[in-house]
């Protein structure tokens, strides 16, 4: 694997000509490789067991599957032959190398924000990699998504090019935070919820995908991370787990691969950028009453079937359980993550800080729309929390939705 | 024809406690391991998870998590004129299957075997005198001193998350602990469980005769914790699904909780499971192992080279492993030559069951640790010279569990065994009865063995292994003093009615009693006595190592799990430190 590394690197050095002005520090290099980690590349260029950057995986998007592309430096189907300028361009802009336009499920919009000097370090990095030959056909989405040239007016819509611009108002600590959350962390692709047309809505207040929600990340207390400390947030970040909370699905995945990898630095700027996002203007919740017909169901299910792990007064048990009290998740208005959760159950992150990975069990077989509705209605509604009541008929949907 | 794999630096067979707690050890030292285990991956949220684990029919009475005689099985005769049959069905012993080994179904109950467990001949010899011993007994000395291993038991209770209360620490005796416990050098990592009613009546009643009882120490995390390794575990539940069952709520000390996590992490690391070890491979001179034989769930034959063989199965299978791979010289009970088989030892149990009219015990409430114990009348805790016996029980009075169909099986004296008259008195005995239990030790004989059989085989052709044991007065005697001891603390606790449950006349394998079997691979001084070094490194070859308790020279009135987990820290910290820097015998004949 080794050799065939370096008789890759030899390649493009011998043959592409562009690539011959590439630095190839160890500095640059090793810059690189954390600036790709910081970015999470590897999230959708490579699929479970293949090379790394191979390309292949699908991204899931309302309008159809969109197969991330072998980003290798194989010069057949990677990204051997690429200038560097071809590279800064597609990252930067959505402009491929034929000047076809890029679908944003590449996100440029945020990748626009990288300054020029980290995406040609990032560059350098991808070319030390395996190459592989694997061709990818990205473009899987069906008529009329499939033109690229609709593009033009998307972009027109929704993109605002040009590298991040630190805040001199603001101390350096948050510009480099600002700079990892909306260029390469691209946290608002899944954290900020998107138009019909696949725009942004109000920046980080949350985003369903893949039947999961992406929380919001703004300073709201109840839905959003208003409660938490930049401690927790760093700790969330590095380890996946922490006394309140756990990560799952696909931010188990940005913690496995991205942030447990990051510098403890650059996850503290983070922390102190995000919170520093207002929350919007909200209207007061109140819990449903406890002597409503569905809170009682609710607390019977949740004493037989939860309460051996979230506790009796739905408060968890630090880095194993996450707490229901006071949690974001359980209140959030959109109750998608809390009924995949119940229903299909989910393993949370297993990092060299949080090994244990413990998952929650799946309660689809055992437990009736009804008792679901009602168990989740009252774990939105009890011990502080408040959110409105889920019905048996969203949790049919979700049922029906976790089949696909 | 075996397929060769390449070679690694450690195979260890069998996947268990001792085999996850090597494992983890020789990796962080860097070492290549490969792990090779007979059962399947087993994984608490995926099967054994909150929703399904206290399904007693399939777990607690079907037995899903144990090994099928199918797959191997043991003959069995009382004394050597008998033709041993096979054993169809387990009932007096249930051997693990699977990842996490009898780890997974364990109840947790954690105890350092006592100081003088170590050097017992000599002990008892300098105490009564050589012939206060019955002839027959064949105990030994382990060559391995209790103040050697208190390190390794300090760290496997850390590891395995244990809640108790320490009675000596640094040689201070501390109230409400064990007071005859041997001197630790701080105590448990989590505090004791809460009592259970029946707990706190007996404890009352012991008090009150003189006795000096304890809450239990074991397995089951009596608060949420996070051991060495950086493993959380959950607060018990007290559900009472512990013995036979795998716990949901990440509660219970296992492989799982415990090791796996980390373990599963290191690149140097793997587990072959659904593959099962034929025998150790030795080179020409016979004096070193070359790797193992096994064949995988398609029956295809592997040889897999290591430079260390470790031996981590359940106690009895590491003994068969040797006896097939002709490591040792087999032990003859005709000659007293030869030392694998020899000393196997089991436990012996008697006690007290208490019927009340006035007492609810809501029995449901439980954990397979919960209980109050005494040692008063433990090992030579006592003096024995008036009694004319040796060993000793630990006598508790416990909650495991009250599962419905276990518990369903206690009836009250008078009771009808099936009709109106049993079904009149479920609910009631249910909720009245408890009882106080002596776990006692065996020590060894030499008519009490294991040895290939001579008849029966299993589905591979191998010779099945055949053990022969029955009781012997002096245990006879033992548990009869136990007997009475626990009669006098039931009395004292005023039941309406209560039995006196004593030893049977001869060893059955029908009833299920204990699956604490020990001994057959034992550690000791002598080569002729001894299969293992006190490192539990083979006499013979030098690079096998066998561990678990089938190290033991005998057994004692206390749980093996404890003990086995602080020998396999131990041989680990023999072999990271020693055995690496100058492979070769560790300790000369």
């Amino acid at each position: 694997m080794m050799r065939r590394a370096i008789l890759g690197l030899i390649g493009a050095a011998a043959f592409a000509a562009p690539a011959l002005a590439q630095d190839l520090s160890y500095e640059t290099i090793e810059r690189g490789r954390a600036l790709v980690t910081a970015g999470d590349c590897v999230a959708c260029h490579t699929p479970a067991g293949a090379k790394p950057f191979s390309g292949g995986r699908a991204v899931e998007t309302p309008f159809g599957d969109i197969l991330a592309p072998n980003i290798t430096p194989d010069r057949a189907t990677g990204i051997g032959a690429w200038s560097d300028e071809e590279f800064v361009r597609a990252l930067q802009q959505g402009i491929g190398r034929d000047g076809e336009h890029l679908f944003p499920a590449l996100p440029y919009t945020a990748y626009s924000k990288v300054a020029r000097g980290d995406l040609i370090a990032m560059r350098a990095y991808l070319a030390t990699v395996e190459p592989v030959n694997n061709a990818v056909e990205p473009n899987q989405l069906p008529f009329p998504f499939n033109m690229r040239f609709l593009q033009v007016f998307w972009k027109a819509l929704f993109f605002t090019p040009g590298e991040y611009r630190p805040d001199p108002e603001k101390p350096a600590e948050w510009n480099r935070g600002a700079y990892l959350v909306e260029g390469l962390g691209h946290c608002a692709s899944c954290h900020t919820a998107k138009n019909v047309l696949g725009g942004d809505k109000a920046a980080m207040e949350g985003g369903a995908l893949q039947n999961w929600l992406a929380p919001n990340l703004t300073a709201d207390a109840r839905v959003g991370i208003g409660a938490w400390s930049e401690e927790e947030l760093v700790e969330y970040l590095k380890t996946g787990h922490t006394a309140r909370s756990a990560a799952s699905g696909p931010m188990a995945e940005v913690v496995e691969f991205q942030t447990s990898k990051m510098p403890d630095a650059d996850l503290k700027a983070m922390a102190v950028y995000l919170k520093d996002i207002a929350a919007a203007p909200a209207a007061k919740a109140t819990p449903l009453a406890a002597d409503r017909p569905v809170m009682k169901a609710g607390a019977a299910i949740y004493a037989d079937n939860c309460s051996a792990c979230h506790v009796g007064k739905g408060e968890g048990v630090p880095r194993l359980f996450p707490a229901l009290a006071g949690s974001a998740v359980v209140q959030s208005d959109d109750a998608t993550t809390l009924l995949r959760m119940v229903l299909q159950g989910s393993r949370s992150v297993a990092t060299d800080g949080a090994p244990t990975a413990p998952a929650m069990p799946a309660f689809d077989w055992k437990l009736t729309d009804a008792q679901i509705a009602a168990v989740v209605t009252y774990a939105r509604n009890a011990w502080g929390n408040a959110a409105g009541a889920v019905d048996a008929g969203a949790v049919k949907r979700m049922r029906e939705a976790l089949k696909d | 024809m075996a397929r060769k794999l390449p070679a690694t630096d450690v195979v260890i067979v069998g996947l268990g406690w001792t085999g996850s707690l090597l494992a983890e050890e020789l990796t962080a030292a860097g070492l290549d391991v490969v792990a090779i285990e007979r059962g399947p991956w087993r994984d608490t949220s995926t099967d054994y998870p909150t929703t399904i684990d206290q399904d007693e029919l399939r777990f607690g009475i079907r037995l899903d998590l144990f090994l099928r005689p199918a797959q191997e099985t043991f003959t069995f005769r009382n004394n050597l004129n008998q033709s041993a049959l096979p054993i169809r069905q387990f009932g007096s012993f249930l051997p693990g299957n699977g990842v996490g080994g009898a780890g997974v179904h364990w109840n947790g109950q954690t105890w350092r075997f006592a100081a003088t467990d170590y050097k017992l001949r000599s002990h008892l010899t300098e105490r009564y005198g050589a012939k206060f011993l019955p002839e027959d007994m064949t105990i030994e000395d382990w060559g391995v001193s209790y103040d050697e291993l208190e390190p390794f038991f300090d760290r496997f209770e850390r590891i395995a998350g244990i809640s108790g209360k320490a009675g000596n620490i640094k040689g201070e005796k501390i109230d409400g602990g064990n007071i005859f416990e041997d001197p630790r050098q701080r105590d448990y990592p989590l505090p004791p469980l809460e009592s259970s009613y029946a707990m706190t009546l007996f404890d009352a009643a012991a008090k009150g005769l003189g006795h000096h009882p304890f809450p239990r120490p074991g397995a089951n995390a009596s608060r949420a914790y996070t051991n060495p390794l950086g493993v959380a575990m959950g607060p018990c539940t007290y559900c009472g699904f512990c013995e036979r069952f795998g716990c949901g709520n990440y509660s219970k000390g296992t492989p799982q909780t415990a090791v796996l996590p980390v373990l599963m992490r290191r690149a140097n690391f793997e587990a072959r499971t659904l593959c099962e070890v034929l025998h150790v491979n030795k080179d020409a001179s016979g004096k070193r192992a070359t790797g193992v034989t096994y064949v995988d769930a398609h029956g295809e034959e592997f040889e897999q080279p290591a430079d260390i063989v470790l031996l981590c199965a359940y106690g009895l299978h590491n003994v068969r492993l040797l006896l097939l791979s002709g490591i040792g010289q087999p032990y003859d009970p005709a000659t007293g030559q030869g030392t694998v088989g020899r000393n196997y030892a089991y436990q012996s149990s008697s006690g007290a069951r208490l019927f009340f009219d006035d007492k609810r015990f809501n029995p449901f409430i439980g954990t397979g640790v919960l209980g109050q114990s005494m040692d008063d009348f433990n090992g030579d805790n006592f003096d024995h010279a008036p009694h004319g016996f040796v060993g000793g029980a630990g006598i508790s009075c416990a909650s495991t569990h009250g599962r419905p169909i276990a518990a369903s099986g206690t009836r009250a004296p008078g009771a009808g065994r099936w009709g109106m008259s049993w079904k009149s008195q479920v609910a009631s005995t249910y909720q009245n009865t408890t009882g106080i239990s002596g776990q006692g030790s065996v020590y060894s004989y030499r008519d009490c063995y294991l040895d290939l059989d001579p008849t029966y085989k299993d589905r591979f052709g191998r010779p099945l292994m055949r053990m022969t044991f029955d009781w012997h007065d002096n245990e006879r005697k033992m548990t009869n003093f136990i007997a009475e001891r626990c009669t006098e603390i039931a009395k004292a606790m005023n039941p309406k009615t209560l039995q006196t449950n004593r030893l049977s006349e001869h060893y059955s394998v029908v009833p299920y009693q204990s699956t604490h079997n020990t001994g057959g691979a034992t550690m000791g001084e002598n080569p002729k006595t001894s299969v293992v070094n006190k490192y539990l490194q083979s006499w013979d070859v030098h690079n096998v190592f066998v561990v678990g308790a089938s190290a033991f020279q005998h057994n004692a009135g206390y749980n093996p799990t404890g003990t086995v987990g602080a020998l396999a820290l131990w041989a680990a910290d023999a072999i990271k430190t020693r055995y690496l820097k100058t492979p070769g015998p560790l300790v000369q004949a």
